[in-house]
């Protein structure tokens, strides 16, 4: 059996495995603990393979005692495609670049990797209902895996989000509450009903185990690349569990001798408008000061980052940085992964590809580098990020009309 | 100012199981020192050199106090001060 116990991350205090999420003795959070000893990699590597096309496969560094939970459901999250981005290396002045498509999910964001895992958690405990507070992803994802599981469900939101989330939400017959006031409002809200009410809320009293699910694209990341390590990744930090939670699992690997090298450069991705890490990380403080959010990637809209110490920790140790790029510089960035690689992202891989752009071009990333962006979520979900910057051609339908007001000339030949 | 203090189920094992401390005070400091007059193991829980450790959350009437003046927040007459886990949500 892996799976060991709850840990605090900051005092040691050991805990049982259950709905607790921060330790009571100095209130910081809580983990998951495995033991792999006796772990042997070559087997190991032969059984990720013949598992299941999900994070599934991954079930031996996921929170669950004795394999695959049983309870899945239908929604199988995981296992989307590296893509080598090869034009947008060019365009942007790197050597090898990949993209990790996490749109490619069933509800269409990484959400569905954590929410899996906090699904079949809550079914573990015994939990009758689902809850989150949620920027947008999360939200589809609680709703739609809920449904799925036949739990009950609502849903936090704050009541401005992008009618795109809130219809991919509602749709699922959750119990959708838009509340009046920034996530971080929505956040303290749920962190205070989830006292009192016998809900399992994915991130908060089963956060440890939810945010285990990130691991998975680490795996992922590694074993498509042949069972290697970028020397980069480039990530956005919202609260900063993916970010954390993709470098715990390859540095677990590599402990393990799963993969070898050492740890990539971690290189986190916020919006100016919400940047309290990046902020942090520029002034050289251990944590983050709270700010209010203005920004048009609301799913990265986070004033008051749960995992800031630890992202920017993270970030640190592995010679990365955090960076801040502009709305405009979001907007431009959705496009350029658009034009370069056929992926539609919504504005949080906007932000990514805009960080990317803003490292690469300053050179604080080196052509030498193998570099994976991880795209976060679905481009369909923030229409309106993608209204301007092209133009449709209204015609007659006539091939004259054609001709005169929207063929473009050919390329003639040098 | 006569104040409620709201303690978080986590830390209720201190208070007898107590949800809410009501005490006096003119500042969140003051509210707080007052808790831990009542409660005193309380206090190395949640803070840290007389400051507040980083995953701890502290809102006067549902404002995050960083966002005012810290522990120098002043409070009124009937605030709620909340004390809340940082370590949640995203």
């Amino acid at each position: 059996m892996a799976v060991e116990g709850l840990q605090c991350k900051e005092c040691g205090t050991a805990y049982p495995l259950d709905a607790r999420y921060v330790c009571e003795e100095c209130f910081g959070p809580l983990e998951v603990v495995y033991d792999h000893s006796g772990l042997e990699p070559a087997e190991t590597r032969r059984k990720i393979q013949a598992g299941s096309h999900s994070i599934w496969r991954y079930a031996d560094f996921l929170p669950f005692e004795g394999g695959p939970p049983p309870t899945r459901t239908a929604l199988e999250p995981g296992l989307t495609p590296l893509v080598k981005a090869d034009r947008l290396a060019e365009r942007i002045g790197l050597g090898e670049l990949w993209v990790k498509n996490d749109a490619a999910n069933p509800t269409h964001s990484f959400k569905d990797r954590v929410v899996g895992v906090a699904v079949a958690k809550a079914r573990e405990l015994g939990f009758q209902t689902l809850a989150c507070a949620s920027t947008g992803n999360l939200a589809n994802a609680v709703a739609a895996h809920a449904a799925a599981a036949g739990l009950d469900s609502y849903v936090f939101v704050p009541s401005d989000l992008e009618e795109q989330k809130l219809l991919a939400t509602g749709v699922y017959g959750t119990r959708l509450v838009g509340v009046k006031g920034t996530y971080d409002e929505v956040n303290r809200l749920c962190t205070e009903l989830a006292d009192a009410r016998p809900w399992a809320f994915a991130n908060v009293n089963l956060r440890p185990y939810y945010s285990e699910g990130s691991k998975t694209v680490a795996y992922e990341i590694a074993e498509q690349l042949g069972w290697s390590v970028p020397d980069r990744v480039v990530c956005p930090i919202a609260s900063g569990s993916l970010f954390t939670r993709i470098g715990r699992g390859f540095e677990e690997w590599i402990e393990l001798g799963l993969i070898e090298g050492t740890l990539p450069a971690f290189s986190g991705a916020q919006a100016e408008g919400c940047g309290p890490v990046a902020e942090a990380y520029g002034q050289g403080w251990e944590i983050c000061k709270p700010v209010r959010p203005d920004t048009i990637a609301k799913s990265l809209a986070i004033g008051d980052p749960a995992d800031g110490p630890y992202a920017l920790e993270l970030a640190r140790r592995t010679g990365g940085e955090v960076e801040a790029v502009t709305d405009d510089e979001i907007r431009d960035g959705i496009r350029l992964l658009a034009e370069t690689t056929g992926i539609f992202t919504e504005t949080a891989g906007g932000v990514t590809v805009a960080t990317l752009r803003k490292l690469a071009e300053s050179g604080r990333i080196d052509r030498s580098e193998r570099v994976v962006a991880v795209i976060t979520g679905e481009g369909l979900k923030t229409l309106d990020a993608t209204r301007e910057g092209f133009e449709m051609a209204e015609i007659e339908p006539s091939v004259p009309a054609f001709e005169a007001e929207a063929e473009v000339a050919p390329a003639t030949a040098a | 100012m006569a104040v409620t203090v709201k303690i978080p189920a986590q830390l209720r094992a201190v208070t007898g199981g107590e949800g809410e401390v009501a005490v006096e005070g003119g500042t969140v400091g003051e509210a707080l020192d007052a808790v831990f007059d009542e409660h005193e193991e309380l206090r190395a829980r949640i803070t840290e050199d007389g400051t507040l450790r980083r995953f701890v959350n502290v809102y006067v009437a549902g404002e995050d106090i960083r966002f005012q003046d810290g522990l120098d927040t002043q409070i009124s007459d009937g605030d709620e001060v909340t004390i809340l886990p940082a370590v949640a949500g995203g």
